[in-house]
């Protein structure tokens, strides 16, 4: 078994579904020629071809749209875009077509897409090259989101998500892409969707995480260990749908929840496990739930970015804050 | 490809258009200030790009370097009241404008001092002063918004005008064409600044379009255009100069193509020889349609300048850029704090 970083779980990923099914085709801007910002699509279009990894000109609205159309007739379309700051120009496509026609036409059609892009914080630039906006998708009808935490999800998930029959946004964690390596199995098996993943299994307090922060969050785990606390980690990974049950049962058993996460906190996505948390589990909670998130700001450039992010001592406070409670 | 379709023909052509510029009719201090401000922005992004190479500066920067000339050229008859935007490639710009090196600078450091207050970067512009209302990564961004600007602009009757920095790759997005249209429906003054360099990222333009020449979009929306050589200034300078001059007296907005190269990678230091496109070839020819060096012949040539004023010219500018740098990279960075106040207006 080869030793791989999360972006060439990725390439292997796509690279099997290429090779796999003749109606999945890769595109996206500089994904080609170039093999795409962070190397995702290398080696692809020289393997597979220019008809099957399609470099596009500049124009997302464009991308998300017309993958909409190639997937509604049978591909099953697998694009990128470059930044997930980049990705607002997709947003009148993906609400008003991805997450609705199957419903629309009473599922005479669907719409097995993916729509990959990197996200979050991690590279120093502000604003649209650090966005996490997950929730903005998690609110739409009709879309899964999808985020992976490790090279052997983002190859489990990422075939999950081309061969679902339904629209998938997958926001691979930019922090994450070369972090480290782990092994994956190229064998074609894909994970479950609409499921998360306990990480780390505790009795004292639950942390639900995703993405790029769960770094934080099993560093934070294990030293709190170290403390005597027994931390039970959960990797959402399926952002939208919610794997509810997981949460439940593991919140039902600690009595404690914390969630952490990097996008902000206004209506993020915290906001819905918290809500239905309270609404279905308040009488196991011991202690207020407790969200460490990012700021209701734009991603501030690379000094303050370490002040948005939470970092490991903010991470800690907000579990502490519930261990005491 | 259809080749035929490729109508740039010359202009696109590294080969031609290297000569010394033609500057008769010039006003030579005029041309000798402009030359400063090319050397300027040039020495500016140098040294960016060398810092960038010794991992002084932690945010991604995207260079202009052989590019010079457009900017210096539309600035020139440009007003502190005119509504300036740009993109993610646009030191220049700012420059040009009269933005401070320091401001600049600090700015791509992160620092208080900077344009933005240190909380945009290098793709995060801002110089309200000198009428530079703001560049944003987002390519095409900021196309609407000059609409908008100039409309506020033709409302204010002060015969002021919205200028807005494109490049050939912002051409394929939707919003470039619903801008356009609207500007020639209400006769708004904005002028579209095309910098075509033949490259988005690293996709040359004859994957992306089925011609080179952008300003048959404009065409296509009943705006006068002109496609012109972006390397030599004198021509860059002259058409805008009219251009301005006639969306001043209500003539409608203008597209300027101007047809350049970008010397370094699309964003970063280097050349970009080797990923994924192979430029070696046009890169060295193209270095040899400098738009510096082309005015520096012409001045020479035409007497009164030489070498060695060039030289003085050049050290002059050399040092202003260091005092610069050192001063941008003691300056301080702005406060946590600075994260959370400015989100809103304050309430009282
Ligand atoms: C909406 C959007 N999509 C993609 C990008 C990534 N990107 C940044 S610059 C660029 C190429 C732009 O080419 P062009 O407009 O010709 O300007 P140039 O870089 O040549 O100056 C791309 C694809 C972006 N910044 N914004």
């Amino acid at each position: 078994m080869a030793k791989v970083t999360m972006v060439e779980a990725i390439t292997l990923a796509m690279a099997y579904e290429l090779e796999h099914d003749p109606s999945v085709v890769v595109l996206g801007e500089d994904v080609g020629v170039n093999g795409g910002v962070f190397r995702a699509t290398a080696g692809l279009q020289q393997r597979f071809g220019k008809e099957r990894v399609m470099d596009t000109p500049l124009a997302e609205a464009l991308i998300a749209g017309m993958s909409i159309g190639m997937a509604a007739q049978g591909m099953k379309p697998v694009a990128e875009i470059q930044f997930s700051g980049f990705i607002y120009p997709t947003v009148d496509q993906m609400i008003n077509h991805a997450g609705r026609l199957r419903t629309r036409t009473r599922g005479r059609l669907h719409v097995p897409m993916v729509l990959r892009a990197p996200s979050g914080g991690g590279i120093h630039a502000p604003e649209h090259h650090s966005e996490s906006n997950e929730a903005l998708f998690a609110h739409m009808p009709g879309i899964r989101t999808l985020m992976p935490s490790s090279p052997a999800r983002a190859y489990g998930l990422l075939l999950a998500a081309i061969r679902d029959p339904d629209p998938v946004v997958f926001l691979e964690p930019t922090r994450l892409y070369r972090l480290n390596k782990q092994e994956v199995e190229d064998n074609g098996e894909a994970l479950p969707l609409d499921t998360c993943f306990v990480l780390r299994e505790g009795e004292d307090v639950t942390l639900v995480s995703w993405g790029a922060m769960l770094h934080e969050t099993l560093q934070a785990a294990a030293k709190l260990a170290e403390e005597g606390a027994s931390c039970e980690v959960i990797d959402l990974a399926s952002v939208s749908p919610i794997d509810f049950e997981t949460i439940l049962e593991s919140v039902e058993k600690t009595g404690r929840l914390a969630i952490i996460h990097e996008a902000p906190k206004n209506c993020g996505v915290g906001a819905e496990i918290a809500a239905t948390v309270a609404e279905k589990a308040i009488y196991s909670l011991k202690a207020p739930i407790e969200r460490v998130t990012g700021y209701d700001i734009p991603m501030p450039l690379f000094k303050l970015e370490h002040d948005y992010i939470p970092g490991m001592e903010r991470v800690i406070q907000g579990i502490r804050k519930v261990l005491e409670a | 490809m259809d080749m035929d379709s490729f109508e740039l023909g010359d202009l696109a052509n590294p080969r031609c258009y290297t000569e010394p510029l033609d500057i008769g009719g010039c006003d030579p201090v005029l041309l000798r200030a402009q030359l400063r401000m090319m050397l300027l922005i040039r020495r500016v992004e140098e040294k960016i790009g060398d810092m960038l190479a010794a991992q002084k500066i932690p945010t991604p920067c995207h260079l202009g370097i052989g590019q010079e000339a457009i900017a210096v050229g539309v600035s020139e008859y440009l007003r502190p009241t005119d509504r300036v935007f740009g993109a993610h490639r646009s030191h220049a710009h700012f420059l040009a404008l009269g933005g401070e090196v320091t401001a600049l600078m600090a700015e791509i450091l992160g620092r208080d001092a900077g344009c933005s207050r240190g909380m945009g970067g290098s793709m995060h512009l801002w110089g309200g002063s000198v009428g530079f209302f703001g560049s944003v990564p987002i390519v095409a961004g900021t196309v609407p918004l000059a609409v908008g600007a100039a409309l506020a602009a033709k409302k204010d009757g002060e015969s002021a005008v919205a200028v807005v920095y494109l490049g050939d790759g912002a051409a394929e997005e939707g919003s470039i064409h619903e801008s356009l249209n609207l500007a020639a429906v209400w006769k708004l003054p904005v002028l579209f600044v095309c910098e075509n360099n033949l490259f988005s990222s690293h996709m040359h333009i004859s994957l992306r379009q089925p011609s080179n020449r952008v300003a048959r979009y404009a065409e296509a929306h009943c705006i006068q255009a002109a496609t012109v050589d972006g390397n030599d200034l004198v021509v860059v300078s002259r058409t805008s100069d009219d251009m301005v001059a006639a969306m001043r007296d209500g003539g409608g907005p203008r597209f300027l193509e101007v047809v350049t190269y970008r010397w370094r990678g699309h964003v970063g230091y280097r050349e970009d020889n080797d990923v994924g496109v192979n430029r070696s070839t046009d890169l060295t020819l193209w270095k040899r349609r400098d738009p510096i060096r082309r005015l520096v012949d012409a001045l020479t040539m035409a007497g009164g300048w030489d070498n060695h004023a060039f030289h003085a010219m050049d050290e002059a500018v050399k040092t202003e850029v260091e005092k610069a740098w050192q001063q941008a990279e003691t300056a301080p960075y702005p406060p946590a704090s600075a994260l959370l106040d400015r989100v809103y207006a304050e309430r009282h």
